[in-house]
């Protein structure tokens, strides 16, 4: 540890019996949730139960590209809504969390890329979002390392861009949350596994833990990959597939690329963090896994796409790659408000891109978890539109492959 | 990478195949029928285990028939069912 940087940025605590909130999963959405509990809405009373420790899951294994330049009004408002929070975020966490405007291109290689982008950037106008389209003179410009070439094999024929857009340095955004959390009052338990919820009459009182009963006044299961594990606990059933999404990281290298780029066509999406590594991110792999690693041929196919979007790549060396496991819901949206059970809520099926919306997530979290109700933002995201069919489906934002 | 075990080519590389998903999904008998609710889960719910799940596969780049193995989603270990 350097000189003036605390050991420990939060205490450490053992579970009560009882709180009045109880927050399954200590990521960034979780602790986010818990923050933003204590400081919007006075609710202090909180456990955030994590069975490793905290940020061990996909808030440290994702690619950190944060954007608001979604389709549809619900996932613009909400995704806004997160982007304007994490203008604000350093300061009022009092933590640096190096968040960087530095924009984020999405390339078109085909047509119907062009159409499907065009249409997107004059949807983002409409719900006031910065975006722009860009003609590949402008892309060129903006990212002089592409390969622009005509006989490219994917040729750029454009690309949106999000000025706004960026990256944040993600283990700092979950210790400034949980530091903050801790600060208020939130009870922090590392190496608490929920391995029960206890149910009284349709309404969920308790959680079983490895650590003992917890008794609760609403429970949030905020556990990525692991929501279906864990609603299953109290009969509750997700339309959710777990996938691993693999990443990597190159060694370090002086700056060459000061944007994120990213491709939906070739499955691959690229920034350079401060250090100087390249950070690259690929689509999921096909099958259902909790296994946190994933098939060597989709790191492959990924680096093959970059290689050909940046030639000058081929240099680099791949330091190491990793997987996480998302929580891919149908319509590429997730799912954030109460269940069938009351007292029980849930927030997941962010799939591939739930680092952007960590603040708008645990404030909409939070926000339904004081009032037993969804907040406007969060209201659409309900799991009865499988159902009711008011699908928002966002696989052409979504940037992945599912 | 995964073996995967094609019942009719052998053990081949998982880029020769596609994934299909949960197996024995049976289309509803009545369509029609259905509520919202019901239909809902046919369409979209699908059991996602940690540990052993029926799966299906087709092998895409070989014989191009489907078929279906057990394998741990925890330890990608492919269990063939002998029967």
């Amino acid at each position: 540890m350097s000189g003036d940087h605390p050991d420990f940025l939060w205490r450490t605590h053992d579970p009560k019996r009882s709180y009045e909130v109880v927050i399954v999963g200590g990521g960034g959405h979780g602790l986010a949730t818990a923050y933003y509990l204590a400081r919007e809405h006075g609710i202090t009373d909180v456990a955030v139960l994590e069975k490793g420790w905290l940020a061990g899951g996909n808030v440290t294994r994702n690619t950190t590209i944060i954007r608001s330049n979604y389709l549809w009004d619900e996932s613009a408002a909400i995704y806004e809504h997160s982007l304007k929070l994490w203008e604000g975020l350093a300061e009022e966490l009092d933590y640096d969390l190096l968040f960087d405007q530095r924009g984020v291109l999405n390339l078109a290689h085909t047509l119907p890329d062009v159409r499907a982008g065009v249409r997107r950037v004059n949807a983002n106008r409409l719900n006031g979002i910065d975006a722009e389209w860009l003609e590949p003179d402008a892309v060129a410009e903006v990212c002089p390392i592409l390969n622009m070439s005509p006989s490219a094999r994917y040729t750029v024929l454009g690309a949106t861009f999000q000025q706004r857009g960026g990256i944040a340095r993600h283990e700092n955004v979950a210790w400034g949350y949980a530091r903050a959390a801790d600060a208020l009052g939130v009870d922090l338990v590392q190496g608490c596994e929920v391995t029960g919820i206890e149910v009284d009459r349709e309404r969920a009182v308790a959680v079983e833990t490895t650590r003992g009963r917890i008794a609760a006044g609403r429970i949030a299961l905020v556990a990525a990959g692991h929501s279906s594990v864990l609603a299953g606990l109290a009969g509750v059933e997700l339309p959710i597939r777990s996938h691993p999404l693999q990443a990597l990281v190159s060694e370090l290298y002086e700056q060459v690329l000061d944007t994120v780029v990213m491709s939906n066509a070739v499955h691959v999406y690229v920034s350079q963090a401060h250090k100087g590594e390249l950070v690259m991110g690929a689509g999921i792999d096909p099958y259902v896994s909790y296994a946190q690693r994933g098939s060597f041929h989709v790191i492959e196919r990924q680096l093959a796409a970059a290689l050909e979007l940046f030639p000058i790549f081929a240099q680099a060396r791949v330091l190491r790659t990793w997987a996480g496991i998302v929580d891919v819901s149908p319509d590429a949206s997730p799912i954030v408000g109460p269940t069938p059970v009351d007292g029980l809520y849930v927030n997941c099926g962010w799939g591939t891109g739930g680092f952007k919306a960590t603040p708008g997530s645990g404030w909409a979290l939070a926000w339904t978890l004081a009032h037993g109700e969804p907040h406007e933002l969060n209201a659409p995201f309900g799991l009865e539109r499988f159902a009711t069919g008011a699908l928002i489906d966002e696989h052409g934002a979504a940037a992945v492959a599912h | 990478m995964l073996l995967v075990p094609c019942p009719w080519c052998g053990p081949r590389d998982e880029v020769e195949f596609s994934y299909g998903g949960q197996a024995e999904v049976a289309y509803p008998r009545d369509p029609a029928a259905l509520s919202d609710e019901e239909w809902a889960r046919y369409v979209f719910f699908r059991d996602n285990p940690r540990g052993r799940f029926r799966e299906r596969w087709v092998h895409t780049h070989g014989c191009r028939r489907w078929f279906d193995v057990t394998r741990d989603t925890v330890t990608h270990e492919v269990h063939v069912r002998r029967d």
